[in-house]
């Protein structure tokens, strides 16, 4: 039986992973703390997917050592690691049904199975597929299966959860409930889960953390606060939530401020900035405003496309910053297509990144 | 780890201080050497040593202690494991080495090559006490590697490796080293390399003559056209059975699910022997079609063509049975996402399915392949004037002019041929992942066959299934005859001689002369059959699933005996194992290890194909689910493996029971086997015995298949098995 109190912090020092030429992880370290739930976000192929393998023990480390609830598991095989994993392909055992499939870790861990039977019941209801058990995985939605799949993972009450995107299956409503379910369930539980996902609405929505990956490096990790506030690049900001990215020259640097000039006018920053020299001022869509007044910190440009939403109004705007997209409340009467207007950044919510190229 | 390590270490020591170090003369299990255990032949090696002055022994004790005292003694695990992991190692090469040097008799190979001076003190083979000390040893070392960190830390994995690794280099490795040596060997014994390269390259083996019009080839070529006619041959028709047989709604499936089995339950010169009954000079159809047509008796049956016919009648079935696993595992989603993108039924034949079957083809072609190179049966009977490197080779040895180098040199040939045929297959097939029973249920339904590929399949399958129909008929009537080509009036007296009972004194007696041959024969196939199947598989789940060094090679060597024909084997086995430190010529023991080794092959690459479609997350979820890799092999893996694990198990009996070539060196009149005794009917000229005796093998074999294909069953993955009904979609063309 696994027992203990199911929390269990995971820490990586230095871990490299190479398969044979490919690095799939550069030298990482970090730390998870017991009960956190942390999503692994980053273009496809950036290594999340190893990353977990990882920690459940599927792969070993080429350099490095892991630590799991302070134990250093580095050579120790997944069987006797507290992890358990939900697959991107939910590897649900077809053979078995769906009871059998949600007692399996149960049962092999000696339980009885009647007792495992009850248990693996009370996990499906969880997932609310109670009544499903005697059916096979191959009478399942892909949905439902996926909801077994995590039944599975969490009868067992691991330490760590892995959860590889364990939602990219489901529609849109359904992804929410059960994004906010598995939120909920990680919580009554206490449990460390690390979370692999593509949507970063969704690593928005459920993550104490989140990691954002690039080319088998981390890029940032923090909040969904922090990186939405203070992206550390322009990869950053232009993945977590929408930005517009502009480039402009760094003239003045102070601890408090800058100065920059854009586009031929010189704007004060109120953020701190490194290096003089080339680099991006993050414009978010919402803190964007369209006038018909010139002004400081204005630009003029005429307007592309307009797209009326209901809730908000989406602007594409062409001119002296180049394309811009920008989110304007709902007003009695809009711009349309080919009007001019002045574009008024707000400097106090402005960001500053290094200018380097953001493809991954 | 520590707790595994410890049990193994009380193993060896076990083995080492209570069990006889040497063979015993009346054997282990009837526990005679309990009486006197002081004897020098009985004694345990801790005896040995104290008692008889074999020090030597005292290796491995010093070894198994080291390990605990290492064990108790170091702190750090990785440094424990380290040091253990060196010093079983040396345990065991030391137990090994001394067992090789130290020997009293025989050919002293390597006591010549390491030692100059004649070994003073002789001992005899290993017995089961060096056996179980050896296996402690053995997975001491396993354990402690895996505790290095090495197989993910997993013992289990380790151990296997371990233990297939060693039984490999014992039963194919030592055996053809041994007959490698003899090529290289001059008659005065010294080695010699250029003698070598002259006998390898020698035109009388590679001569292409019959391709130029200028006489016959050699062997070599010989051998190198007929396997890939019957390569191709048997996978083309294996196929079109396979697609008849999973994707329309023949009728007659049953039947020709028998009729394409029967073959493989067929000694191989029985088919011989039946299509000279048909088709040689005083055969029925030679006599029909010279009646009616007027065409000249021939002997055209002793020449390729014999032989091509007769292999494929033999093989097709093999191929048959790999490709409908293959066939059935071809996802349907695949079939459907493929015609939903505007594919007509052609084009998702060719484009989809054909793709995703390319392994499960290719390792089949392999297999028809390597069984034409080896097959040793059919060109003995129907050879003539075409010359084959298999038999080539057994007349080399057992001719009138006995040339073990000839032997040796040609099967290394052989050798060659058949392991280029495998970088060949593993180059085609690339390094592809073909999974296509993944974790995601499945429920679609197999896309049905276009008209065009259906009528070739079954052109080409159902001639053929009537063609084996009337081969297998003459060997029933050729039993029940009284004597074939002159009288043929019916009898049951061959069946009378061969399985007669008596009751005498109210007791049931076994009187007819062939109860003996025919109770052994079953006997060490069922004790081999399941070894096979167990070897076999777990070595397709180390390769397909586990990533360690020296992977490739492992491989290889794993379907190096494949690649050896039977005869060579057996050659190689007395060569290898008449003396100290392995006797084991004359035992049972010796048939059992030549069927696991020889059909293992089979077994390994069933298992691949198979194993290969299986998505390796559904092991991975069962890993971290808690399992260990035994339960995981267990309740996921083997119940997936279902059909695979029939085919092996189905096969590697069937082969016990019907191979002849390795065989016919290594039975002794104690443990005589049916096809031996039945080759000496033959060779007396009694036919009538021969062919039913083989008849009852035959149902015999039959009925077991049957009986396992019953109770292990098909995997249940979807609820039924369903097929598309002809003419309902794929009408989009
Ligand atoms: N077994 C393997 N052998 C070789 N390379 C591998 C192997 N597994 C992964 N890689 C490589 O390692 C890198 C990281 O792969 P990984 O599966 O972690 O990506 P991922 O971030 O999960 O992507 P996705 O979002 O598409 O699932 C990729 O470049 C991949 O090609
Ligand atoms: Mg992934």
């Amino acid at each position: 039986m696994r027992d203990g109190t199911g929390k269990g912090s995971v820490v990586f020092t230095d871990v490299v992973k190479r398969y044979g030429d490919v690095t799939a992880l550069k030298k990482l370290s970090l730390s998870i703390a017991p009960g956190e739930l942390v999503t692994l976000l980053g273009p496809s192929g950036c290594g999340k997917t190893t990353m977990l393998r990882l920690i459940a023990g599927l792969e070993a480390a080429t350099e490095g050592r892991i630590f799991i609830g302070g134990e250093d598991v580095t050579h120790l095989s997944a069987t006797y690691r507290r992890v358990s994993m939900v697959f991107q392909s939910y590897a649900l055992f077809p053979h078995m049904s769906v009871a059998e499939n949600v007692a399996y870790g149960l049962t092999v861990s000696g339980m009885s199975r009647a007792e495992a039977h009850a248990k693996a019941e009370d996990g499906l209801k969880m997932v609310g597929l109670a009544g499903f058990g005697a059916r096979l995985p191959s009478e399942l939605s892909g949905g439902q299966q996926q909801r077994v799949a995590v039944a599975r993972a969490i009868v067992l009450e691991p330490e760590v959860l892995l959860l590889d995107e364990p939602l990219s299956n489901l529609d849109a409503k359904l992804r929410r409930r059960v994004r906010e379910e598995i939120r909920q369930i990680q919580q009554d539980l206490g449990l460390t889960t690390v979370y692999v996902t593509h949507d970063q609405e969704e690593a928005m929505a459920v993550s104490d953390r989140i990691i954002v990956m690039r080319n088998a490096e981390i890029a940032q990790a923090g909040s969904p606060h922090d990186l939405y506030q203070r992206p550390n690049s322009a990869f950053i900001a232009d993945f977590i939530g929408d930005a517009n990215l502009v480039n402009c020259e760094v003239l003045e640097v102070g601890v408090q401020t800058c100065r920059v000039r854009v586009a031929g006018q010189e704007i004060t920053l109120p953020v701190g900035f490194a290096a003089q020299g080339p680099a991006r001022l993050v414009l978010r869509p919402h803190d964007l405003s369209l006038t018909t007044e010139p002004g400081p910190a204005r630009f003029p440009a005429s307007i592309s496309y307009a797209t009326y939403l209901g809730s908000q109004i989406q602007y594409t705007i062409h001119g002296k910053l180049g394309n811009l997209f920008v989110i304007a409340p709902p007003v009695h009467t809009p711009f349309r297509a080919g009007d001019t207007v002045h574009v008024a950044l707000s400097p106090e919510k402005a960001m500053l990144v290094a200018d380097e190229p953001i493809d991954t | 780890m520590k707790r595994i390590v410890f049990q193994w270490i009380a193993t060896g020591l076990a083995g080492f201080c209570l069990i006889p170090w040497y063979m015993t003369d009346s054997g282990f299990w009837r526990f005679r050497w309990l009486g006197d255990l002081t004897l020098s032949e009985n004694a345990p090696a801790l005896l040995q040593v104290l008692l008889h002055g074999r020090f030597w022994l005292a290796g491995a004790l010093i070894a198994l202690v080291a390990a605990a005292i290492v064990q108790i003694a170091v702190k750090s695990p990785v440094r424990a494991a380290r040091f253990t992991a060196a010093i079983a190692a040396a345990g065991l090469a030391w137990t090994m080495l001394q067992g090789l040097i130290i020997v009293r008799s025989g050919p002293r190979l390597f006591h010549d090559l390491l030692a100059n001076t004649p070994a003073e003190t002789g001992q005899i083979g290993f017995g089961a006490g060096a056996a179980v000390t050896l296996l402690g040893l053995l997975f001491v070392l396993t354990t402690a590697i895996s505790g290095m960190g090495r197989g993910r830390g997993d013992a289990f994995v380790t151990g296997m490796i371990g233990l297939i690794v060693s039984l490999v280099g014992i039963f194919v490795f030592y055996p053809v080293v041994h007959i490698l040596i003899s090529a290289f060997q001059t008659r005065t014994g010294l080695f010699d390399l250029a003698l070598f390269i002259s006998r390898f390259f020698d035109p009388e083996i590679w001569g292409i003559g019959c391709l130029i019009g200028q006489g016959g080839c050699g062997p070599a070529i010989n051998s190198l056209i007929l396997a890939i006619a019957t390569g191709a041959g048997t996978t083309l028709l294996g196929l079109a059975f396979a697609l008849i047989f999973t994707r329309t709604q023949f009728i007659a499936k049953p039947l020709l699910r028998v009729l394409s089995v029967i073959p493989i339950i067929t000694p191989p010169f029985v088919i011989g022997l039946a299509l000279i009954l048909l088709f040689g000079r005083t055969g029925a159809a030679t006599e029909l079609f010279s009646d009616i047509f007027g065409i000249e008796k021939s002997r055209w049956l002793y020449s390729f063509w014999g032989i091509y016919i007769a292999q494929m009648l033999s093989f097709t079935p093999i191929a048959f049975l790999v490709l409908i696993g293959v066939v059935e595992g071809v996802s349907p989603s695949m079939e459907e996402a493929s015609q939903t993108l505007n594919a007509n039924r052609w084009q998702t034949f060719v484009r989809v399915t054909l793709p995703l079957m390319r392994p499960g083809l290719a390792a089949a072609f392999l297999l028809g392949f390597i069984e034409s190179l080896a097959d040793f049966g059919n060109p003995l009977v129907l050879g003539g004037n075409f010359n084959v490197l298999s038999t080539e080779i057994y007349f080399s040895i057992v001719g009138a002019v006995a040339n073990p180098a000839r032997a040796a040199t040609l099967a290394i040939v052989l050798l060659a041929l058949t392991l280029g045929a495998f970088l060949a297959q593993r180059r085609w097939v690339g390094t592809k992942s073909y999974a296509t029973v993944t974790g995601k249920a499945d429920s679609g339904v197999h896309v049905g066959l276009s008209a065009g590929v259906k009528w070739v399949c079954y052109l080409a399958a159902l001639p053929w299934a009537a063609f084996t129909a009337i081969v297998y008929s003459m060997i029933i009537f050729g039993s029940f005859v009284k004597l074939w080509g002159y009288d043929h009036s019916f009898t049951l007296e061959h069946y009378i001689r061969a399985f007669g009972t008596k009751i005498r004194d109210g007791v049931l007696k076994f009187s007819g002369v062939a109860w003996d041959s025919y109770f052994t024969t079953l006997k060490i196939a069922s004790i081999a059959a399941p070894l096979t199947a167990l070897v076999g598989l777990t070595t397709a789940y180390l390769l397909v699933r586990q990533n360690f060094r020296g992977k490739s090679a492992f491989e290889f060597s794993t379907m190096l005996s494949f690649a050896i024909p039977g005869t060579v084997i057996g050659v190689s086995y007395v060569l290898a194992f008449n003396f100290p430190p392995i006797e084991l010529t004359g035992t049972a023991i010796i048939l059992i290890v030549v069927f696991v080794f020889r059909n293992m092959p089979v077994g390994v690459r069933g298992g691949i194909a198979a194993m290969s479609q299986l998505d390796r997350s559904l092991d991975e979820a069962s890993i971290t689910l808690g399992a260990n890799t035994f339960t995981t092999v267990r309740r996921v893996i083997a119940p997936l493996l279902g059909p695979a694990m029939v085919a092996a198990l189905t096969y590697s009996f069937v082969r016990a029971i019907t191979s002849v070539s390795a065989v016919i060196f290594l039975y002794t009149a104690k443990h005589n086997m049916a096809t031996t005794f039945i080759v000496g009917r033959v060779e007396n000229g009694d036919y009538g015995l021969a062919i039913a005796y083989s008849a009852v093998l035959i149902v015999t074999m039959l009925a077991v298949i049957l009986a396992t294909q019953l109770m292990l069953g098909r995997r249940r993955l979807r609820r039924e098995t369903r097929i598309e009904a002809t003419g309902t979609t794929g009408a989009r063309v």
